[in-house]
């Protein structure tokens, strides 16, 4: 292990947000086995009061992961002068087999945390709870995931060793080490391009059809969403990224968070993430629609998601495809 | 816009209380300003003395070969020299001569260095500013050394080395090299170590692979390796400093989760009777929220601009020797100011996040409050 104090923050704050979504978690299966809004009782009074805790918890451990996602991706940047051949964060994070799944995780926790919330809002929106069990349900698939995310982080610092000066001989000759891969497995270009231009232009026709009519396409728009944002994220890695980078060899999605593009990936990611949390969260609701005390709520909530990652798709899109035009950089030369 | 202004009110009434009741928020304030001052201290040193390592190794060799003999450091015969420049891609091997003397009334440690540019005459030696200060020894000063056979020989002092370069050259002594083998003893055909340029660097691994290879008991150093090392170093040190430090974090903690747990009669009271003209719960809890907000911005601002004026202009006074390590002949130095959002990130991760933690139970449990239990007390 590296003792590097961003690794030491990292695992404090990951271990904080388990602890306390383990805590909530406990007081999430009594309101699954014991919750009764017609009851009078203490207990059921107490759950109610518990809620509102768990609300707080859940809104603070989304901002914490957003940072701690943002924080470890900048830690495994600075970190890559430790390692052979790591030029940046993609090969800090191949240094073991532990660094893109906790990146996978993280990313996916992020997009639950987001959808949780969601579905938090709209309940509290209505009188009666009528969302509660179905949001400690989730909670409950929050908890191992979180606690999970905790485990591969902590694995992959721990296995990471500095290559250092030796005392019989530089490191590179002592160990053997294999260079790492510092770079990425990309998908070719062309399918990519084709792939992301179509999930993207679907996904935004489904976005408006389903603004205008808000019904069932509210399922397939969601689904889209996602399935834009998984593409979006290969297509980072296939093609995006080496239009920023004026590189035909340089994969990193990573990298375009640095000053040297200024900051650039920041806007690309808040997009990209924003728009999957909201479409996620489109499709979350749909089952709600039908339930009376949601009947108004849902829909109107719904259209306001749908627009916002409506936008946030279209801007990712416009600012990738500005790139794209206007870079001095060819990438059909190479 | 109106839910807007509602969290805008709420902020105003919560300043309003926190102003209230200075006291004890500013106990709080100060711990946690503290706390925030001595990890963002660590941190930023730490950073600094990376990045200034990094700009002092710029300039040295691409690999330094060193022969190893018993595990041990030895002299280098020259004609290695002739056989690593022989190998493909190598642009340049040069011989160093260098060591370090012992000056026992100083008690301090020179590095003794043969420089070829600027050449120095024969009888006379170029010294750093920590040379200088120590023995007080000003340009056309005469100044004694001991040889290896114990005797005495003097040398006159013709230049001293700038301030500007202090970090590298405060311990410096520049001599010719007929001086340097005579004073140390070291034969014609030795030199110290030596110091190979590859014209392509990204042949480097494999030019130094090649020396090993052909001459086995060398040590190839590349610059890489000599950066990773000191890279390793200094993140330990800074997270050693920093475990030392989470024991303060810890009674941090303790001390907020008190702080916000034990309402007084008062602030009980204040709840209470906000419940009770119609705020609800979660209103309540933006209040706490808010009042955490404030306490954490402005504790986090001043503990890092605190840090800041502490490491880049006080020169870290107070953790200077367990990071920087000792030495008689220390260089005095003033870091380049440097700060970047991975240090405001980690800072934010190692304070806020456990402060933030400690305090979202006993918020929530004021929040709860029956507005009749309290008033009726």
């Amino acid at each position: 292990m590296i003792f590097h104090p961003a690794i030491m923050a990292l695992l404090v704050g990951s271990l904080l947000v388990t602890l306390m979504l383990l805590y909530s978690s406990y007081y999430g299966v009594q309101v699954i086995r014991k919750w009764d809004i017609k009851s009078g009782s203490e207990l059921q009074l107490c759950l109610e009061r518990r809620t509102y805790l768990v609300s707080i918890i859940m809104s603070y451990m989304l901002f914490f992961q957003l940072a701690s996602f943002y924080l470890f991706i900048f830690t495994a940047d600075a970190i890559h002068a430790t390692f052979v051949s790591a030029m940046c964060a993609a090969g800090s994070l191949n240094v073991n087999e532990y660094g893109y799944p906790a990146v996978i995780i993280k990313m996916v926790n992020f997009l639950f945390a987001g959808t949780w919330l969601i579905i938090n809002y709209a309940d509290n929106r209505a009188y009666d709870y009528p969302l509660i069990k179905k949001k400690y349900l989730l909670l409950l698939v929050i908890t191992p995931l979180m606690v999970a995310e905790f485990i591969v982080q902590g694995a992959y610092f721990i296995g990471l060793k500095a290559n250092v000066i030796t005392s019989c001989c530089g490191s590179l000759f002592s160990t053997d080490a294999e260079g790492i891969a510092s770079e990425i497995a990309a998908l070719p270009r062309l399918p990519m391009k084709i792939a992301f231009y179509l999930s993207t232009a679907l996904t935004l026709a489904s976005g408006m059809y389903f603004c205008l009519r808000s019904d069932w396409s509210g399922y397939v728009f969601s689904f889209l969403s996602i399935a834009t944002f998984v593409v979006s994220v290969a297509a980072m890695i296939s093609f995006i990224s080496l239009y920023f980078y004026e590189l035909p060899t340089h994969h990193c999605p990573f990298c375009i968070l640095q000053k040297d593009y200024g900051f650039i990936g920041y806007l690309l990611y808040i997009a990209l993430f924003g728009g999957a949390v909201s479409g996620l969260g489109t499709g979350a609701l749909m089952p709600f629609r039908k339930i009376q005390s949601l009947s108004q709520i849902v829909p109107s909530i719904q259209r306001r998601l749908a627009f916002t990652a409506l936008i946030l798709y279209f801007l990712f899109t416009v600012v990738v495809t500005y790139r794209m035009i206007f870079s001095d950089f060819i990438l059909e030369g190479y | 816009m109106s839910r807007f202004n509602k969290q805008r009110n709420i902020l105003d009434f919560t300043l309003s209380s926190l102003l209230r009741r200075r006291t004890k928020n500013s106990a709080l304030v100060i711990v946690y300003t503290l706390i925030v001052f001595s990890l963002a201290s660590v941190l930023f040193f730490t950073q600094a003395i990376k990045k200034e390592a990094c700009i002092v190794l710029q300039n040295s060799p691409e690999i330094i070969v060193q022969r190893i003999v018993a595990g041990r450091h030895d002299l280098l015969p020259a004609d290695y020299i002739d056989t690593i420049r022989a190998i493909r891609g190598v642009q340049s091997a040069k011989g160093r001569l260098w060591g370090y003397y012992f000056e026992p009334a100083a008690g301090a440690n020179y590095t003794l260095m043969v420089s070829e540019e600027p050449g120095v005459e024969v009888g006379r030696i170029v010294i750093g500013q920590g040379v200088s200060r120590t023995i007080h020894a000003n340009r056309a000063d005469i100044v004694p050394f001991r040889r290896y056979d114990g005797s005495y020989t003097s040398f006159e002092v013709s230049d001293i080395l700038s301030s500007e370069s202090e970090l590298v050259s405060s311990d410096l002594v520049l001599i010719s090299e007929s001086d340097f083998r005579e004073m140390m003893g070291i034969r014609g055909e030795y030199v110290t170590d030596a110091a190979v340029y590859a014209k392509n660097k990204r042949e480097l691994f494999m030019i130094a692979d090649k020396i090993k290879r052909i001459l086995p008991d060398t040590r190839p150093i590349t610059k890489d390796e000599i950066l990773r090392t000191y890279e390793a170093i200094f993140d330990w040190r800074g997270g050693i400093l920093l475990v030392i430090l989470s024991g303060a974090v810890i009674a941090f903690v303790i001390l907020a989760w008190d702080k916000a747990s034990g309402l007084s009669s008062d602030e009980r009271r204040e709840i209470g009777i906000l419940k009770g003209i119609g705020w609800e719960t979660s209103d309540v809890i933006a209040m706490k929220f808010w009042e955490g907000a404030v306490i954490s911005l402005s504790s986090f601002s001043l503990g890092i601009i605190l840090a800041y004026i502490h490491v880049f202009f006080a020169s870290s006074a107070l953790f200077e020797p367990a990071l920087k390590g000792w030495s008689v002949l220390y260089p005095e130095f003033r870091l380049v100011p440097h700060m970047d959002p991975l240090q405001i990130a980690t800072l934010f991760f190692l304070t806020v996040v456990p402060y933030t933690v400690s305090t979202i139970v006993p918020s929530w449990r004021a929040a709860t409050i029956d507005p009749d239990t309290v008033m009726r007390l």
